[in-house]
This record gives C-alpha cells, sequence and structure tokens, in this order.
C-alpha cells in the first residue's frame, strides 16, 4: 500500500502548493471559518513583530498561541508553508500507519472470536485507511492554505494516536501532553488512551484491581512530568507567566467574539452580564462532561471512543475551525463497516454541504453588502452544529448496533417467528 | 470680586498680613483670515505665587479661582490642560492656531512626583473636572487614556522625565455648548461682568466653524533666576467666525457683528486688558478704524507679525461714546496668506466591517529643510491593529522611522498606543498606513446609536518646525561677522503640534432584539446534541414487541387484577 499512498501525498503537496502560489491563499487566509484568535497566521507574524520591536506579545490581546509555537517559528517563519504542508503529511502518515496497525489488532480479535452466529465480516476488509480523507478533504486543504496552526495541532494529536495505537505509553503520554499544551480541550483523551494501552497489555478494567490504579498512576506520572517540563521550558523564554492568562484564559473564558463556525461567539454577544460567568461554565464543561459516561459505555472499544471525544470537541470547544473537523472525519472511513446502520447519511450529507457554502455567501451578505445581518450566519452555525451532532450520533448509534449484533447475531427473530424490529429502550 | 475690587479702588495703608502676589492679565487677538473669515483668541491669564503642594491649606483666594486650587492640592496635579473643541482646525484654509485643539475633549495631566496611585487619582480628577465643567469627562476611563513617551512634555518648569506620572485622554464625541461656557466663564475674576469677557455671549460664539475653550495650569518662574515660583492659570478661547454664516456674506467685521457686544470697560481687576489686531496686512487687504497708534510686533509662528494694540485701561480708548466697536473693512481679496509648512490629514481605507487601513498623511511643506515629528496614535481596543503591517513612506520611498514606541491594547483594560519619530523630507507627503481589523462586541458595549460608528481620536503630531520667513541665507542686514556665521535668526524653529480629523469607524453589530432567542436556540443545540448522546449511552437494544390493542390491554389489566395469566 505504499505505492498509493505516496502517489496521495505527491497529489496533496502538488494541491496545496499551487493554492500558496495563487492569490487565493490571502484571501482563504482571512476567512473565519478557517482561522480563528488562537490559530490565525496573521496574529502568529503580530507576535513575532512583536517581539522584534521588544514587546512582550502576551502583553497585548492579539496573540494567543503558547510560547512553544514562538520558539518554532522564530527559525522557521520563512518556511511556513513548508512547515504547514509538512504537518498535514505528518497527519496523514501517522494516522495510515495507526489504523493499518489498528485494523491488524481487530482481525486478530475476530478471528479469535469466531463462533458461530457471526455475521459476514468481510465488510471489515473494505476498511479504507483515513489518509485519503485526510488529505484531499477540502476543510484540511483550507486550513493548510490559510497556513491555520490547527494543522500543527492535528499532527500533534495524530501523533498521539499512532503512538497509542502502537503500544508506547511514554510517547503516547508525551504527544497527549503537547497537544493539552497547545489547547487544553484534548484532555479528555487521556480515558481512551488509558483504557487501550491497557487493553492492549491485558490489564483488566476493575476499579478493585491494584494493576488498574498502578498503571493509571503511571500514566498520569508520565503526563503530569512532561506537562511541568513543557510548562516551565515556557516560563523560560520570555521570563514571565504573562502566557497563562493569555493563552489558556483566552481559551477558557472567551472575551473574543469574533464570529466562527462554533457556538460560543453569537450566544456570549448576546448573553445578559449577570449570566455571563455561569453560562460560560457550563459551556465548558459541556465539552469534558461526556468523558466518563462514553469511557464507561465504550470501554472495550477505545479507538471508537477517541473519534467521539474527538468530534464532541470539535463541535463544542470555544473556537473552532474547519481544521477540528477534518481530523475527526478523517476517522469516518474506518467506520465504513458501519454503513449498513447509519439512518441519516443523506440528510447530514446535505445539510454539511449546504451549509459549507452557505457560509462564505452569508458573512459576504452580513460583512460586505449589509443586506443581511449577524443572524443569517449564525442560523448557518446552529444548522452546521446540529448536522454534525446527528453525524456522531448517527455513528454512534451504528456502531452500538453492530455490537449488538455481533452479540445476538443479524438476523432477529421475534417470539412468534416474524422478522424482528431493534429499538432503544 | 467685582465689590471688592471697587473697595479696593481707595488708597490701602499698611497690611499687617502679608498678601498673596496675584496678577491677572486679559488679551484679546484677532487676526482676519485670507478666506475671509475671523480669527478672534481670547486668552485670560492669573499668574499667583503661591505654594499649593506642601500642605499648607491655601484659603485666602482672589483672583485664582477656589475649584481649581482646590483640585490642584488635592490631586497633586503639577500640570493640567483641558480643552473643549468643537470644530475641526482647517489649517490649509486658516494657517496654525496660537493654541491647538482637537474637536472634542481633551485632557492631559501631569502629577507631582508624590502621587502613589496614580491611575486612581486620575480617575478622581476627571470626575471632579466633569462637575466642574458640566461635561461627560466621566467617560475617561482606562479603555481611552494613555501615557505618551515623548509626544507630551511638561510645558512649565519641572525637569521630570518619568512618564508614569503623566495621563492622556480624549472624547472625540463630546460636544461643547453653552453649559460648558457658562462654568468656564464663571472662572473668570470678573465673570462675564467686565472687561474682555462680555463678549462672551453663546449665541454668537457657538454660531461659528470653530470654538474651542481651554483651561492651561501650569508653574512657571517668576523671576529670571527662577528663585520662586508661581502657579499660572491660562484660559483661552478661540473662535472662528465664517463668513458667510456669521458675516453675512461681506467682508466687513466688527466686534458687534461677531460677539453682539461692544466694550465699555476694562476688567478692574486686570493689570492689563488689551485687544491686538493682527494688521500686518494692512493696508493693502483691508482698514482698521478707529485708528489707534499703539503697534506692536512679535514673532509667532515663525512669522514676524504687526498688530495694532487697543490698551482698554486708557479711558480714552474708548472715545466720547465711551464704548469701543472695531471695525475692520476688507479692501481687496487679493494676496496669499503664509502656507503652514506642517499639515496633516487621516481617513479609513478599506470596504466591509471586517478590515480596515488607517492612512496618515504628513505634508512638509518646507522648501529645502527636513524636519522630525514625533507621531502619536491612540486607536481603541475594538480595532485590533497589526503593528507588521506598518508602512511609512514619503516620496514613494520607505521611510524607517527611528523611534517607535508601541504598547498594544488589552481588551476591555487599555488602548493602542502607538507614537513614532518621523523624519519628513523636504516639500513632500508622508504617509503611515496601518490595518486593523473590527472586533465584534457584546451587545450591551454599544453605544444607542450603534450605526452612527465608533469615535478614534485624533492623531497627534508633535515637531519643532524651522521657519521660512526667519530663515535667511543670504543676510541682507548690516551685522557684524561674529554673528552672521551660522544661520540663526530671532525664531528659527517654533514648535507645533497638528491635530488630524477623529474617524468615524464603523463596527459591525449583532441584532440587540434577540438575546433570550439565541440563548434558546444556542441551547436547544447543545440540548440536541446531549440528548442523542444520553439516549445512546443510557439506553440498550431490544427486540420490540407490537403492542396489543386497546382491548386486549384493557382485558390483560381486568386478568391481572383476578391474578389469571394474560392474552
Amino acid at each position: 500500500m505504499a505505492a498509493p499512498l505516496t502517489l496521495l501525498l505527491v497529489l496533496a503537496v502538488t494541491i496545496r502548493a499551487a493554492l500558496f502560489r495563487s492569490s487565493l491563499a490571502e484571501l482563504i487566509a482571512e476567512r473565519v471559518e478557517v482561522v480563528s484568535p488562537i490559530t490565525a497566521w496573521k496574529r502568529v507574524v503580530e507576535g513575532l513583530a512583536l517581539l522584534d520591536l521588544g514587546v512582550s506579545p502576551y502583553s497585548g490581546d492579539v496573540f494567543h498561541e503558547t510560547p512553544l509555537i514562538i520558539y518554532l517559528f522564530h527559525f522557521v517563519v520563512d518556511y511556513a508553508e513548508i512547515t504547514f504542508m509538512l504537518a498535514d503529511v505528518i497527519t496523514a502518515v501517522a494516522l495510515y500507519m495507526a489504523v493499518k496497525d489498528y485494523n491488524k489488532q481487530v482481525f486478530r480479535k475476530q478471528k479469535f472470536a469466531l463462533e458461530a452466529d457471526r455475521y459476514p465480516l468481510d465488510c471489515l476488509e473494505l476498511i479504507r485507511s483515513p489518509k485519503e480523507i485526510y488529505l484531499l478533504n477540502p476543510f484540511t486543504i483550507l486550513s493548510c492554505v490559510a497556513k491555520s496552526t490547527c494543522g500543527l495541532n492535528n499532527a500533534v494529536v495524530a501523533l498521539f494516536i499512532f503512538s497509542t495505537i502502537k503500544g508506547n505509553t511514554l510517547l503516547s503520554a508525551i504527544f497527549l501532553c503537547l497537544a493539552t499544551y497547545q489547547s487544553i480541550y484534548p484532555l479528555t483523551l487521556c480515558a481512551p488512551a488509558m483504557l487501550y494501552l491497557m487493553q492492549r497489555q491485558y490489564i483488566p478494567v476493575n476499579f478493585r484491581r491494584a494493576s488498574f490504579w498502578w498503571f493509571i498512576a503511571q500514566y498520569l506520572f508520565m503526563y503530569l512530568g512532561s506537562l511541568f517540563v513543557l510548562i516551565c521550558l515556557s516560563f523560560f523564554l520570555l521570563g514571565s507567566w504573562d502566557y497563562m492568562p493569555s493563552v489558556y484564559g483566552f481559551i477558557l473564558s472567551v472575551p473574543d467574539l469574533t464570529p466562527n463556525i462554533g457556538l460560543f461567539w453569537y450566544f456570549f454577544a448576546e448573553m445578559f452580564e449577570h449570566f455571563r460567568l455561569f453560562f460560560l461554565c457550563v459551556f465548558q464543561i459541556n465539552v469534558f462532561f461526556y468523558t466518563i459516561p462514553l469511557s464507561v459505555k465504550l470501554k472495550e472499544h477505545p479507538v471508537f471512543l477517541i473519534f467521539m471525544q474527538l468530534a464532541v470537541i470539535s463541535i463544542f470547544k470555544s473556537y473552532p475551525t474547519v481544521g477540528d473537523i477534518a481530523l475527526y472525519m478523517a476517522f469516518l472511513p474506518v467506520w465504513s463497516h458501519l454503513y449498513r446502520f447509519l439512518r441519516n447519511t443523506f440528510l447530514v450529507s446535505c445539510v454539511l454541504l449546504a451549509c459549507s457554502t452557505l457560509f462564505p455567501v452569508l458573512w459576504h451578505l452580513w460583512i460586505y453588502a449589509g443586506s443581511a445581518n449577524s443572524n443569517f450566519y449564525y442560523a448557518i452555525t446552529l444548522l452546521f452544529n446540529v448536522a454534525q451532532i446527528l453525524l456522531v450520533s448517527d455513528y454512534f448509534y451504528a456502531f452500538l448496533r453492530r455490537e449488538h449484533h455481533l452479540t445476538y447475531g443479524l438476523y432477529l427473530k421475534r417470539k412468534d417467528g416474524s422478522e424482528a424490529t431493534l429499538v432503544l429502550k | 470680586h467685582y465689590a471688592a475690587a471697587q473697595k479696593q479702588a481707595e488708597p490701602a495703608v499698611l497690611q499687617p498680613t502679608p498678601q498673596p502676589k496675584d496678577d491677572f492679565q486679559e488679551e484679546l487677538v484677532v487676526r482676519p483670515l485670507h478666506s475671509g473669515d475671523i480669527y478672534a483668541s481670547f486668552q485670560f491669564r492669573t499668574l499667583w505665587e503661591t505654594d499649593f503642594m506642601r500642605g499648607n491649606k491655601v484659603s485666602h483666594y482672589r483672583l485664582f479661582p477656589k475649584s481649581l486650587g482646590q483640585v490642584i492640592s488635592k490631586f497633586s496635579v503639577r500640570e493640567l490642560h483641558i480643552s473643549f473643541t468643537q470644530g475641526y482646525w482647517r489649517t490649509m484654509q486658516w494657517g496654525q492656531p496660537y493654541l491647538p485643539s482637537p474637536p472634542g475633549a481633551e485632557l492631559w495631566v501631569w502629577f507631582q512626583d508624590s502621587v502613589t496611585d496614580v491611575d486612581a487619582t486620575w480617575k478622581e480628577l476627571t470626575n471632579v473636572l466633569s462637575g466642574i465643567f458640566c461635561a461627560s469627562l466621566n467617560f475617561i476611563d482606562s479603555t481611552n487614556t494613555v501615557q505618551p513617551s515623548a509626544s507630551f512634555k511638561p510645558l512649565g518648569i519641572g525637569n521630570v522625565t518619568d512618564h508614569r506620572f503623566l495621563r492622556y485622554a480624549t472624547l472625540p464625541r463630546e460636544i461643547v455648548c453653552t453649559e460648558n461656557l457658562t462654568p468656564w466663564k464663571k472662572l473668570l475674576p470678573c465673570g462675564s461682568k467686565a472687561g474682555l469677557a462680555v463678549l462672551l455671549k453663546s449665541e454668537k460664539l457657538f454660531h461659528s466653524s470653530f470654538h474651542s475653550q481651554a483651561v492651561h495650569i501650569r508653574p512657571v518662574c517668576q523671576d529670571w533666576q527662577c528663585k520662586t515660583t508661581s502657579w499660572e492659570l491660562r484660559q483661552t478661547l478661540n473662535v472662528v467666525f465664517d463668513l458667510h454664516n456669521s458675516g453675512q456674506g461681506k467682508r466687513e467685521w466688527s466686534l458687534f457683528k461677531m460677539f453682539s457686544r461692544t466694550l465699555t470697560e476694562a476688567c478692574p481687576l486686570a493689570s492689563s486688558s488689551k485687544i491686538y489686531i493682527d494688521i500686518t496686512d494692512n493696508p493693502e487687504q483691508f482698514e482698521l478704524s478707529p485708528a489707534t497708534s499703539l503697534l506692536s510686533q512679535a514673532m509667532v509662528l515663525g512669522d514676524r507679525r504687526t498688530f495694532s494694540v487697543y490698551d482698554l485701561t486708557q479711558q480714552d480708548t474708548f472715545g466720547s461714546v465711551r464704548s469701543l466697536n472695531l471695525l475692520i473693512r476688507w479692501k481687496s481679496t487679493e494676496g496669499d496668506m503664509l502656507r503652514p509648512l506642517l499639515h496633516a490629514e487621516r481617513y479609513v481605507a478599506g470596504y466591509g466591517l471586517q478590515t480596515g487601513e488607517i492612512h496618515t498623511l504628513m505634508y512638509n511643506h518646507h522648501p529645502y529643510r527636513s524636519f522630525p515629528v514625533l507621531l502619536l496614535d491612540s486607536v481603541p481596543w475594538y480595532l485590533r491593529l497589526y503593528i507588521h503591517t506598518l508602512t511609512v513612506t514619503s516620496k514613494g520611498k520607505d521611510n524607517k522611522p527611528s523611534y517607535i514606541h508601541y504598547q498594544p491594547s488589552k481588551d476591555r483594560v487599555r488602548p493602542h498606543l502607538l507614537e513614532m519619530l518621523v523624519q519628513l523630507p523636504p516639500n513632500s507627503v508622508t504617509e503611515v498606513t496601518v490595518q486593523f481589523e473590527r472586533a465584534l462586541l457584546k451587545w450591551t458595549e454599544y453605544t444607542p446609536d450603534p450605526n452612527h460608528g465608533f469615535y478614534v481620536g485624533s492623531s497627534v503630531i508633535s515637531s519643532l518646525v524651522p521657519s521660512t520667513v526667519a530663515m535667511d541665507t543670504n543676510s541682507t542686514r548690516e551685522r557684524p561677522l561674529f554673528s552672521s556665521f551660522f544661520p540663526c535668526k530671532e525664531e528659527s524653529s517654533y514648535f507645533v503640534r497638528v491635530y488630524t480629523e477623529p474617524l468615524l469607524v464603523n463596527l459591525p453589530t449583532p441584532d440587540f432584539s434577540m438575546p433570550y432567542n439565541v440563548i434558546c436556540l444556542t441551547c436547544t443545540v447543545v440540548a440536541v446534541g446531549y440528548g442523542s448522546l444520553y439516549n445512546l449511552l443510557t439506553r440498550s437494544f431490544q427486540i420490540e414487541e407490537p403492542s396489543p390493542g386497546l382491548a386486549k390491554r384493557i382485558a390483560n389489566v381486568i386478568r391481572k387484577m383476578r391474578g389469571v395469566p394474560p392474552l
């Protein structure tokens, strides 16, 4: 499979390079759907310019990247395009190899569990690796051409997934720590990582077992240790803790209400002052809140749990962009065998397509033509998020249904022998 | 004050207690402008040799207004400059003003070194001044206050260089009206009852192209050795009457036409009360009556001007009719004005409500000299400047500023501050551009008329401009050789401060009628997510049994009650 992969990589790099050279690059770099105040390239350049002027980039409210990004781009700012293309390539390759490894394990497991009443497993062989959809997804291409640092975040998350699936605890903890350091939300990926690694090392997931707690302690120690090291390194870059409120305080308290494809901006633009803190806490807790229930339900399927967590983060985070959506959409082909159980594919795909095309139109009408107002753009945001939620819950339903069939058989019959229908009760 | 002055006209014997030495002077300068408009500038100066600091309570106020004296001592003010302006000064048509001021309200204060919490003192000071001048200076807060590092040096004595004690704020939206003029007039020793202040009638003063009233307080040296210092209070009022609006199109001005009053006496408390008419262009351009023999020459803004002086303390100025009504009649409209050497413009470029660009143009009209200017820009936080897009070009080429001080803004806390030292090449236009992004504010942060736009205060351009007239490279006068080598005449450079126009910028607005709807709709979407995930997490798949018909269900209920197995 190496030849198709390299062919695909070459094609993807060509598309991106062509777009970088065209005049569309500047246009795309300004679009609010693709860049957000935390990921915009213009702000990275501004931060570096402030550093050149002798002013700390965190003394103003324009730069919200972590100090490691300053470290990185201080040296490679002239090669920014290559850096972002490389990040995309790393993400794709890491995901490809991770899924290949995962497939091997899945096949092995199912060979052992081959008993009677299994429905045809050849569906599993039709799994395509996520490389194609990630590299050729228009969202990813837009994100790369805009030089949004979301691409770098995605690369780190992909490396984390790869090292988790390979079973390397230390690397998994380090990459997860890097991802959390960049934006706080990947913290929820701790649970699936731990579950997967425990599964791989045959540690039973049981609260009463000492080995369970011992493993958790180990993983958390590695994770927190690397986080501590990173935070100290960031302190020594500029010699102050200014970056903490600028980066993490910004992500959590959402002071900047620039429109994006998420739910936060208009909500907090129209919020009554009295309730602002309350709803801020509610919305932020909403992202972290599904971790434990999902982990309990999906403790035997940690990779699907990773997918669910990524999707929840991308939909409910404070400043989402299309780059975040591209990351979890990259996983959809891994579950392509669930296709027969999906119920809303037509609706969801139509809505997503329509919304993606309506975003720039209604933005233009609001900001440039002045004939629409912010409600139009907000409505499309709502629709887009509903479609995403529908997509994710659809896949969840299909996954659970497939698990049910695997245990109880595909063709179910009622007591009187007629064809049965399954419902959730 | 007036009654006390009458009593003091009697000869005084030796007083047991030493009187504080204070002195009041009033002056009016009238300058006919080439466009047919007329520029009148009032200055009222009170000098008082006293010490507000060092804790000694000053309680005997005579000429100095008590409210301002208390402000100085309570807030440990070293210098205070406040101005209220209606209209924009058109430099290219009117020349340079004697005292420049930006549209709206402007306040800048130097505090004494003894102040520990400058920000708290500033806040209290603005609120107290807001009460004294009946203006909404209470809108000055940390979001429009800056600490310039180079543009506003102290104008009085004092060699302080620590800019922590300086605060500068403008309110470009502030409107000036009679309500602000009345308390300003009350601060004068004679009020508006005697002297030049009787001319200050609001119905004529506000019917003008430009109106600016200001108060400047600073410590000055009393003698040339500076052994004693005194406090100087200057109240200035600049007004430009329009040829067509107030002058009815006739190029003929008189005190009565301008102010609807004539002068009858000087202020008895004033040690000097004079009117100066700028007659440098007389008699070719206009004629002046009643004539006066008093003449005075002064170097003003790099130009030697001649003035006719009317001394109001002399009784014969008022003539037999006991009133003075100066008449200025234009004879011809030819002749050109001395072109001002430094001039600036500013505008917003771009389209749409997402981004924009601020362009500042600075014109240097000197034929052969370049000089540096300090540009101070204070932009509110909701226009996010990108300093890496700052470009300075002169004559099409890049002109790198030699000093840039930039303090980025913090959302809802402080504005941007950009100060640059730019060298302007001779006879050129220098363009400074910087890109910005417009922020979406919370719905409560918009003014009641959000589509009017948001004001950005004027840029301040300060410079020492070399004068063309005083610079005489081939000296034709008779002078000894030892003094004529270096090209230096009486005033070869003069300080000029130019204010640009304020900007009006539109921001994208949310829909103000929608808060409840938005909260409901967004919470619905979140609930949809929550609901679907909750369903899938808490329920499991079961085979659906078809529910029996109604009759069968009732029968089953009865059978259950009887204890019989159901159908």
